[in-house]
């Protein structure tokens, strides 16, 4: 196995895993957030605005994280630098 | 499949090209900067006014009152450059609906120039209202050990807002390709809804946290002879 095959395959397991992984904690977060808020908005419905605004700018935040992680995991598979540097090896002098 | 709107390329000469992002962020400056002064031209204060200028003035007070909920009170000092981060990215969600539109905002070259403005800004703001000493003394605030951490924060919370943006708007984008190739009836219609949504949900975030960002940065240190009537506000 030559190394832009071992390049390859360790990319893509990895972007699977990293996306995969990186999703269980802001998944448990956000659903954490997301029932605390519902039963705050069955005590004091009043209040809606300011838990739907506070919800949704916390959600977005929870939810970067993953999104911290799938940006990794497109780098892996789309502009992977050991890739490209392999390539390079490869078609180099 | 590109990952940013950077790799399309429209027109390149030499070193200098102009792709997508650029020409895209291009045609945002020029609506948002067309469209205000069209509506501006006549302003009028009676009762009787056009429907733009209801909604500008709409959109106007609607960003002042949110930077003001965020601590700062001055909001008309900080108006331009929030409101300008704003509707910046709204805008450029907002015209996702266009066909061929893809949002600048989903490439990362523009989500660090916009962080890097507000990297700029905060230091800006915080020395304009308390002075050069005032504004570095801050940062060793709780004890002189803090000061590297300080630091730190600053430039990974830049990074953070950089890759949020970017992040939450290429992903958009990703998954209505992905989803073209394999449903291509209804359901990339309803991920641009939901894209809508987020895009939306981000530009409120990146403007509420430079607010905060400057914010924190211009509160004036006397906490210790006057305490803050509002504790929830710290």
């Amino acid at each position: 196995m030559d190394s832009m095959t071992m390049i390859a395959m360790a990319s893509i397991v990895m972007a699977g895993f990293t996306t995969s992984i990186g999703c269980i904690g802001p998944a448990l977060g956000e659903g954490r957030a997301v029932s605390t808020a519902l039963s705050a908005l069955a005590q004091q419905p009043d209040a809606s605005a300011t838990i739907t605004r506070t919800l949704f700018v916390g959600l977005a935040m929870i939810e970067s994280t993953a999104i911290y992680s799938f940006v990794v995991s497109m780098i892996l598979i789309f502009a992977n630098p050991f890739w490209n540097y392999a390539i390079a090896q490869t078609a180099g002098p | 499949m590109r990952l940013s709107p950077d790799e399309l390329i429209f027109w390149q000469s030499g070193f200098f090209k102009i792709n997508a992002t650029i020409a895209f962020t291009w045609g945002l400056m020029f609506v948002l900067a067309v469209g205000s002064t069209l509506i501006t031209r006549n302003l009028s204060t009676e009762l009787q006014r056009s429907r733009w200028q209801n909604i500008l003035e709409m959109i106007v007070i609607g960003i002042g009152k949110q930077i003001e909920e965020a601590g700062l009170h001055h909001w008309r000092k900080y108006l331009g450059f929030l409101g300008t981060l704003f509707l910046f990215v709204a805008t450029a969600t907002v015209f996702t609906i266009v066909p061929g539109y893809e949002p600048p905002t989903g490439s990362l070259s523009t989500t660090v120039a916009l962080a890097l403005c507000v990297f700029v800004a905060v230091p800006m703001f915080g020395i304009q209202e308390q002075g050069v000493g005032n504004y570095l003394r801050s940062y060793t605030s709780p004890t002189l050990i803090m000061l590297p951490f300080n630091i730190i924060s600053e430039v990974s919370r830049t990074l953070a807002l950089a890759v949020r943006l970017f992040g939450n708007m290429m992903s958009g984008a990703m998954i209505i390709g992905i989803l073209l190739s394999i449903t291509p009836l209804v359901f990339p219609i309803l991920m641009t809804a939901l894209g809508l949504l987020t895009g939306m949900v981000q530009a409120y975030i990146f403007a509420i946290l430079a607010a905060v960002y400057i914010a924190a940065a211009t509160r004036v240190r006397n906490s210790k002879l006057q305490p803050d009537t509002n504790p929830a506000r710290q």
